[in-house]
């Protein structure tokens, strides 16, 4: 593949769903690597469970286990170790590297055997040395789990990134400037499996762009050996690829519904104008009846605030609400501000249910949900202003503290 | 029984709690953004910072201890599921 480096890993052309979630109409690729230094042999990751005997072929005809001295780990999940054991039952004498938060991963792996291997936690600025060659670990959390790192052979300028800037597209020929089109696949993964931590990717690019990489070698698809640094770019622009908001520095709430009779309309918007009341928030209202969900999952991703208005219809909340609501695991929600509110005729379960997938979401849900029977009177409708003045405040930072007893807050919930 | 005071900061909310009473016994009640995993000290998802009163919480376990380690946690971080109020006043904010 490159002087001192060889690829093992495997070539998977019939996947067409990866991970449940993912679709690929060209397969897929595990890539692993071994790198020979003048005292020491590295393997970086492995391959999926079933491509195994394949893996340990490869590896055979490149380096005989007792030449091996490192296991680099930059992923655990599954399409990367899955055969770790097998390589282990080979060469139990390896170092394992991998990152801190890695570990409790590996040892649910290796289960009892865990304790037998020589297993080492690195993060940024650890190295270990092949004798002439270095590899040097760069801790780059959260892409797309919380133990991902990259492995730079520092004098070979190859870092390799495992899921970071990889993607599923299955060719023989490896480098990216001999593959098919790959672009569509690039994005796709992105969008997919990065964009929901896109804070820790540019992060992690911050991390890496100044190593100077002549090649990046990733866990899935094309080596990237052509223009590794466009690839870089490429990341920035997907990370931040949005229209930036002319709010300035006003929070912004967006408050969805959708209404049978107008009864959870009505109480919307004046949710809406309550909120409009406080100064440094910008309130928009969008009725979902009608809508592709699709798009507002891009407007979330830039909202500090989110109230969604749901009436009960046979016990539970309506199906667009729920279709936004579970669109929602592409992007980051953790820390924003939500809160559920809607119109019943009987039982009004809805309300409880969404504010409960609002906190599965890792969202903060400061405002009990506001339920009304029927439609809102006019001192119904005040509290529905009052409701929104105070979601506005949370945003602001200028809600004043309250303090409740626990008793109080256990018989509140009922 | 001491009485301790539990004060959610993203939610702007204090909560007087008796002693021993653990943060996931309240946090998800009052709709803070703690987020919770396994909910047995395992997985370190409910990785909670400690604005205020660090020395009024129960001391970690060993295995607080080596999950706070493996998850790179700062010195004012603890684990939602597993830490108790012991009294006295608590601030705590997502981690």
């Amino acid at each position: 593949m490159a002087e001192r480096i060889t690829w093992i890993g495997a070539l998977d052309p019939a996947l067409r769903t990866f991970d449940v979630i993912l679709k690929t109409a060209n397969g897929t690729t595990y890539n692993a690597y071994v790198v020979r230094g003048s005292a020491g042999v590295a393997v970086i990751d492995t391959v999926k469970a079933p491509f195994t005997e394949e893996f340990l072929a490869k590896l055979e005809a490149t380096a005989r286990y007792d030449e091996l001295t490192v296991l680099v780990l930059n992923h655990l999940e599954p399409d990367h170790t899955g055969a770790v054991a097998a390589l282990l039952a080979r060469a139990p004498h390896l170092q394992i590297y991998v990152s801190t938060r890695g570990l409790q991963v590996l040892r649910g792996l290796l289960k009892g055997a865990f304790e037998r291997y020589d297993i080492r936690a690195v993060t940024t600025g650890d190295t270990v040395s092949l004798g002439d060659l270095t590899l040097r670990f760069l801790s780059t959390p959260y892409v797309h789990w919380p133990d991902t790192q990259c492995t730079f052979a520092e004098e070979l300028g190859v870092l390799f990134t495992c899921d970071f800037l990889g993607c599923h597209y299955c060719d023989e020929r490896l480098f990216n400037d001999a593959v098919g089109d790959f672009r569509f696949s690039f994005e796709y993964y992105f969008e997919h499996i990065m964009r929901p931590f896109r804070r820790y990717v540019v992060e992690a690019l911050d991390l890496i762009e100044p190593l100077g990489a002549q090649m990046i070698a990733p866990g899935h698809g094309p080596i990237l050996r052509a223009t590794p640094e466009a690839y870089i770019q490429h990341y920035r622009r997907l990370a931040n690829s949005r229209l930036a908001q002319a709010t300035g520095g006003a929070k912004t709430l967006l408050i969805f519904y959708v209404s049978a009779y107008g009864a959870t309309e009505q109480m919307a918007q004046a949710v809406c104008a309550g909120a409009s009341e406080i100064e440094d928030v910008r309130v928009s209202l969008f009725d979902l009846q009608d809508g592709d969900v699709q798009p507002f999952v891009d407007l979330i991703e830039e909202a500090d605030g989110l109230a969604f208005g749901t009436p009960t219809i046979n016990g539970d909340a309506v199906r667009t609400v729920w279709d936004l609501l579970s669109s929602l695991v592409d992007i980051e929600t953790k820390g924003k501000l939500g809160a559920a509110f809607g119109s019943f005729g009987w039982s009004g379960e809805a309300v409880a249910m969404v504010e409960a997938r609002l906190q599965g979401l890792k969202m903060r849900v400061p405002e009990p949900g506001l339920r009304i029977k029927m439609y809102p009177g006019a001192e119904e409708e005040e509290t529905c202003r009052a409701f929104g003045r105070s979601l506005a405040q949370h945003l602001t930072g200028q809600m004043a503290p309250r303090e409740i007893d626990m008793t109080e807050l256990l018989a509140a919930q009922g | 029984m001491p009485i301790g005071k539990l004060t959610f900061e993203d939610v702007a909310l204090t909560v007087s709690v008796p002693e021993g009473t653990r943060i996931i016994e309240i946090s998800e009640k009052v709709g803070a953004g703690i987020t919770y995993g396994c909910r047995e000290g395992e997985c370190g998802t409910c990785l909670t910072r400690i604005v205020d009163g660090e020395g009024n919480l129960s001391d970690p376990s060993a295995l607080e201890l080596r999950v706070l380690k493996e998850n790179l946690a700062g010195h004012n971080d603890r684990l939602a599921c597993q830490c108790k109020v012991m009294g006295g006043d608590v601030t705590v904010r997502p981690g």
